[in-house]
């Protein structure tokens, strides 16, 4: 039981480390679903992160850091969107940009008002969002197996981490049940047979960015408002990055993005927990090769050894009419 | 029905339409009427103008000057939104589908008819029973697309378009991608469809279609609309010949040809495309030193394939292909090793495959050699040997202007042209296989290269000429061969045959009719 | 619907809009210095004096800009492809294992042959650890951008195990290994002019920077004077064209990223065996990335390369001072300024064509050709 209780303490943790993941893959999807290649989701994340602990340290209110965390991050995903739709650029390099603006121009502002290295202070708890404890937690939690997986699982989180974890149906069911989402697939499949059905292929483009660019802010916001309570240049961490071996690894469909993202965080769980100690055989766990993991079997699978991920099939190609 | 109404507007009115794409003009002062419920044919060479004509009506270009009327109102139309509202449909030639959606998807997709599928969806499955039960366009709306066939791919394009509520179905080539079978299932499916009172305009290059399928046709040529029949009223030949037209025939100085030992031989030739169709199937024919072997027929209808397996480009499925009695294995034909084995190529799409247009033209001059000696020894190679060989190129091809070091983009389509050939000559092979070799040139420096060509037979070499203008085969070649679906429909001598019979069997009418 | 551009004049193409994009670049940094509330004019003289104001600023300049014309070159030798290298920053990472391992290992290789072999192992390494993702993208059709990005992690996850586990020195705190001995160092400038009698401030320049030149020198033979070269520039033009001409397109890919991982492999030469004379964590600390930036505003020429290697070092030294100077400038200003050259001089870098083409236009009185 002592087993099992330490097993759900870790799981607890590694759903808490997957829910940015899981915000900014969900972000990742929706643009490279519509065609749009975005490797910019690192460098967003920090910009919803520092637009939600500027706002949240000057207003001292944690809805209008959340805005201004999304607010933020939308505009970057429109600075995107225009070079990537409206000047055909390579959405690659436009990426790339993104990340190093972003990286620079939040450290250099938070350095220049806080002059404490680019550190924003402390927000008190009223500016941050607690944890929502559902009802008779106290009464069900010493029950062996059920009570630790209501109370560490099901109850105690914020509402950021609900909100990805419902992002997750509303993501599917968005893709595969609405107008906007079956065209959404369509556009980045085939951008000519949405234009020859008489949709504005610009339009679903701008608009799948922008709903990227909110996600993916989310998933900054939730850094600062649920996790930190405070932003820290470069805390992204990577995690854009391993949202974007996620979002390959699953084959950009949300259910399998879901399951990855819980596998990736569970993994950065379990090497936080492993951390110095000794396993029998192996001896001190290498730490590293579990960190590593995420990227090592997304390469794998691109390499097509476990399946074939294949892309949407216009993604990162500009759309241009042709003859 | 009871009172005898006024004669209903035509569907379609096309007046003066005018549209240029820099200096090419693809429809000049088109006219087209075509009436309600009837089905309407448009024919015409590669490059006539039709696809042009259809995007312009379909809203996917706009015309620079000229009118357009549905059904007797003058309407504007910008997009194919706005196509759509006046009830045109378009079955494109490259089906606009998206693969990995079901067919309900592919069929709702701008038609969803609220922001719930559900909402929607219900309906359209019903729309669709119904047109199945109609119109025999029966497809399981469940299916995927990707995993129809490319018959039932069209089909789905057909529905797509009638449950817009389409009355005016434009079909660009529609049988280019169909077996004969599923070609005469459309036939069905479309008489069906008029029956319905639909208008269909047609579009293809295929007589035997016209004659079987349609009511009425019209010619088109070089971006002009010639011609326009009652189909009962004409015959393949007419039609061939107002195709074709009266050009200006490009006579070429030319002795009789002196045809030596076999230098290229092709036994049973399969070769298949990307997506595992046969393109070549079953094809064998000789090419003997000192002549020109003509390669006629539409264009897609097997030619590149010819020529990219020839060259080494695309692998052989079955057969052989022997090179001066000797063959090359499998594994070994690459096209460096062809050029070793002194074959030349002169590919059909210069831009694409020929020329690399970012390059200077000294450097896209050696393209293919530019592992030879003559550009210098070992790893590096001599800037000074590249440009003087090319000038050397240039000098004899007379490529005007003589810079080598101008980027190969600013050259002229004909000048380009004539740095390929140069380069494939020049290098002296002993068979030299050309593709399209005067497309975008201008009228000058077809002459020039014509007479290079003939000037390589003269010298013994064997030239295997692939073109899709007729007035090319029958200018250059010495023997004809038609290609027509992958199959050799029918070899002739040019002084034995004539436009109309050469159309024929290009259409697939397989030998002359006794 | 826009009416199709007309050439612009050759010289405008070389020189004129990419300087347009590069100064757009520099304009937008102008107004964020406003926007914090400083003096862009007073800024950019704090940076130039910073960094070229006397030798030890230009010392350091330079250190920095041979650091980045490394990791420039192995990125454009990627465009000249058609790849896109996002790896240089791990590559060069794992070149410093290399350097390590040689410099920690072959002890007895006589005098300078040693520092000679250890840039060989960073070069080695750094090829080597570029190939996977070259090969992966030739033989396999994996998208090399996403593999070069895991493989910049996979290169941390590796170096941190290495250096926590296995290369740290005894009894050590810090995950570094030990100090090379003086045979494996890259000399220092300031030394090699102490035997000549000339005095130079005490910097981390060394002699790399030579090696830098040189490779430029190969560089440009490489792609404008040889035969792999031109097949490189074949494939990166048109793929289809190359095939036509023989050239295939997976070996040009391979050895492609080879000689890209080799020349992310300087920059190990540079920092470990130039400067920290030992291998420390995260040496290479972004400037794989910089390197994107002075490829493209180089675009991807050698001498391009150097001039924009040489700004970026500008940058980054000054940057010190200006930090200094002005605190709420901090150097991260400098990674703004290169992500903005990057969206200037490459994502956005046709949004001036149109305004510079109709301009030119209305100047000149001659007809359109």
């Amino acid at each position: 039981m002592e087993w099992f209780n330490a097993f759900i303490v870790v799981f607890a943790s590694g759903m808490r480390l997957a829910v940015p993941l899981i915000l900014a893959c969900f972000a990742g999807l929706w643009s490279e679903r519509s065609g749009i290649v975005d490797i910019g989701l690192e460098g967003k994340i920090l910009v919803g992160a520092f637009g939600s602990a500027a706002a949240a340290t000057f207003t001292g209110s944690v809805w209008l850091g959340l805005l201004a965390g999304i607010a933020a991050a939308v505009v970057f995903s429109l600075i995107h969107g225009y070079a990537s739709i409206d000047q055909r650029a390579n959405q690659i390099v436009s990426g790339t940009a993104i990340n190093m603006v972003a990286d620079g121009l939040t450290a250099l502002i938070g350095n220049a008002i806080w002059s404490q290295g680019g550190r924003t202070p402390q927000l008190p708890a009223e500016a941050q969002f607690g944890a929502i404890n559902w009802p008779f937690v106290n009464e069900i939690g010493p029950v062996p197996i059920i009570g630790p997986i209501y109370q560490h699982l099901i109850s105690g989180h914020d509402i950021v981490t609900y909100i990805a974890f419902l992002l997750v149906p509303i993501t599917y069911w968005a893709l595969y049940s609405t107008r906007f989402g079956l065209r959404l697939r369509a556009v980045g499949e085939n951008p000519a047979a949405v234009d020859t059905a008489g949709i504005s292929v610009r339009g679903l483009r701008y608009g799948a960015v922008m709903i990227c660019g909110a996600l993916v802010g989310l998933a900054g916001v939730y850094l600062v408002l649920s996790q930190e309570a405070y932003f820290q240049p470069h805390m992204s961490a990577g995690r854009g990055f391993i949202a974007l071996a996620a979002l390959v690894f699953a084959k950009w469909r949300p259910w399998p993005a879901l399951g990855t993202c819980l596998l990736f965080g569970f993994l950065d769980a379990l090497a936080i927990r492993l951390q110095g100690m000794e396993l029998p055989i192996i001896g001190p766990v290498p730490v590293q090769a579990i960190e590593a993991l995420p990227y090592i079997l997304t390469v794998v699978l691109l390499a097509g050894f476990i399946g074939k991920a294949i892309p949407p099939r216009a993604s990162g190609i500009p759309y241009v009419k042709e003859r | 029905m009871t009172t005898m109404a006024p004669k209903a507007p035509p569907a379609i009115e096309l007046i003066g339409i005018d549209k240029s794409f820099g200096p090419v003009h693809a429809n000049n002062n088109v006219n087209l009427i075509v009436e309600r419920g009837v089905i309407h044919g448009i024919v015409g060479e590669n490059g006539a103008g039709k696809s042009t004509l259809m995007s312009i009506l379909y809203g996917f270009y706009e015309a620079d000057s000229g009118e357009i009327r549905v059904n007797g109102e003058p309407v504007r139309i910008r997009s194919s939104r706005e196509a759509i509202s006046h009830g045109i449909g378009m079955v494109h030639q490259h089906f606009m589908l998206v693969p990995p959606l079901s067919v309900l998807e592919n069929v709702m997709l701008g038609a969803e008819g609220g922001p719930l599928l559900a909402e929607g969806a219900g309906a359209i499955r019903k729309r669709l029973a119904e047109l199945g039960r109609e119109y025999g366009l029966v497809v399981d709306p469940d299916a995927i697309v990707r995993e129809l066939s490319v018959g039932l791919e069209q089909r789905v394009e057909i529905l797509k378009a009638l449950v817009r509520g389409a009355e005016i179905l434009v079909l660009d080539e529609p049988t280019a991608v169909l077996t004969p079978a599923e070609a005469d299932q459309l036939f069905e499916m479309l008489r069906v469809l008029k029956s319905e009172n639909k208008t269909i305009i047609f579009i293809t290059h295929k007589l035997r279609e016209i004659m079987s399928l349609t009511d009425r046709v019209s010619v088109m040529r070089r971006g002009e609309m010639v011609a326009t029949f009652d189909t009962a009223s004409t015959s393949p030949p007419e039609l061939a010949d107002a195709m074709v037209g009266r050009k200006v025939i490009l006579k070429v100085e030319k002795g009789p040809s002196h045809p030596g030992a076999v230098a290229l031989e092709v036994r049973n030739l399969v070769v298949r495309d990307d997506r595992g169709v046969a393109r070549i199937d079953d094809v064998s024919f000789a090419l003997r030193e000192g002549e020109i072997l003509g390669v006629a027929g539409v264009a897609g209808n097997g030619q590149s394939e010819l020529l990219e397996a020839l060259a080494g480009i695309r692998g052989l499925s079955s057969g052989e292909i022997l090179i001066e009695g000797k063959t090359v294995p499998a594994q070994k034909r690459n096209p460096h090793m062809e050029r070793l084995l002194g074959v030349g190529h002169v590919p059909e799409d210069r831009h694409r495959v020929g020329l690399v247009m970012p390059f200077e033209a000294c450097e896209s001059a050696m393209l293919g050699f530019h592992r030879e000696p003559v550009y210098g020894k070992g790893f590096f190679y001599s800037r000074s040997a590249i440009v003087s060989d090319a000038e050397k190129k240039m000098e004899s091809f007379d490529v005007r202007p003589r810079a080598p070091l101008l980027k190969t983009a600013n050259f002229s389509g004909g000048n380009q042209q004539k740095i390929v050939l140069a380069r494939e000559i020049e290098r002296n092979p002993k068979i030299l296989l050309v593709g399209q070799p005067t497309r975008g040139v201008d009228i000058g420096a077809i002459e020039f290269i014509h007479k290079r060509i003939v000037a390589q037979r003269d010298a013994g070499k064997a030239v295997l000429l692939v073109s899709v203008e007729l007035d090319e085969i029958f200018a250059l070649s010495d023997r004809i061969i038609v290609l027509c679906g992958g199959h050799i429909t029918g070899e002739r001598r040019p002084e034995e045959t004539n436009a109309q019979d050469l159309g024929l069997l290009m259409a697939g009418v397989s030998e002359r009719a006794a | 619907m826009s009416a199709p551009l007309k050439p612009l004049p050759a010289w405008a193409d070389v020189a004129l809009i990419p300087l347009v994009n590069v100064a757009a670049a520099f304009v937008i940094s102008g107004f964020v210095v406003l926007a914090i509330g400083e003096n862009p004019l007073a800024a950019v003289q704090s940076l130039i004096l910073g960094a070229l104001g006397d030798l030890e600023g230009i010392g350091y300049t330079l250190f920095y800009a041979t650091s980045f014309i490394f990791t420039g070159l192995s990125v454009a030798i990627c465009f000249h492809a058609g790849l896109f290298n996002i790896g240089t920053e791990g590559q060069a990472y794992i070149g410093g294992l290399g350097a390590a391992l040689v410099a920690l290992h072959f002890g007895l290789l006589p005098g300078y042959t040693l520092a000679i072999a250890a840039i060989i192992g960073a070069a080695v390494f750094g090829a080597a650890f570029a190939a996977i993702p070259g090969y992966l993208q030739a033989y396999r059709d994996s998208h090399i951008v996403i593999t070069t990005i895991m493989f910049n992690y996979i290169a941390a996850a590796i170096m941190g195990y290495v250096l926590v586990n296995v290369l740290r020195k005894p009894g050590q705190m810090n995950a570094e290994t030990e100090p090379f001995r003086d045979t494996a160092l890259v000399p220092q400038f300031h030394e090699v002019l102490a035997h000549f009698g000339i005095t130079w401030p005490d910097t981390p320049f060394n002699l790399s920077f030579l090696l830098a030149l040189l490779c430029c020198l190969a560089v440009w033979l490489l792609i404008w004077r040889t035969r792999l070269g031109y097949e490189i520039r074949t494939v990166g033009a048109n793929p289809t064209a190359a095939v036509y001409g023989g050239i295939s397109p997976a070996r040009v890919i391979v050895i492609t990223t080879l000689l890209s991982g080799a020349l992310a492999g300087g920059v190990a030469a540079n920092i470990i065996l130039g400067d920290q004379h030992r291998l420390i964590l995260e040496f290479v600390g972004g400037f794989g990335f910089v390197g994107i930036a002075v490829a493209l505003m180089g675009r991807a020429h050698p001498v391009g390369i150097i001039l924009a290697a040489i700004l970026f070092g500008v940058l980054y030294q000054g940057g010190q001072a200006l930090s200094i100077d002005m605190p709420k400038i901090s150097r991260d200003m400098i990674v703004v300024i290169q992500g903005l050259v990057v969206l200037f001089a490459g994502a956005l870098e046709h949004m001036f064509r149109r305004p510079v083409a109709t301009l030119l236009a209305r100047r000149t009185t001659q007809p359109p050709i």
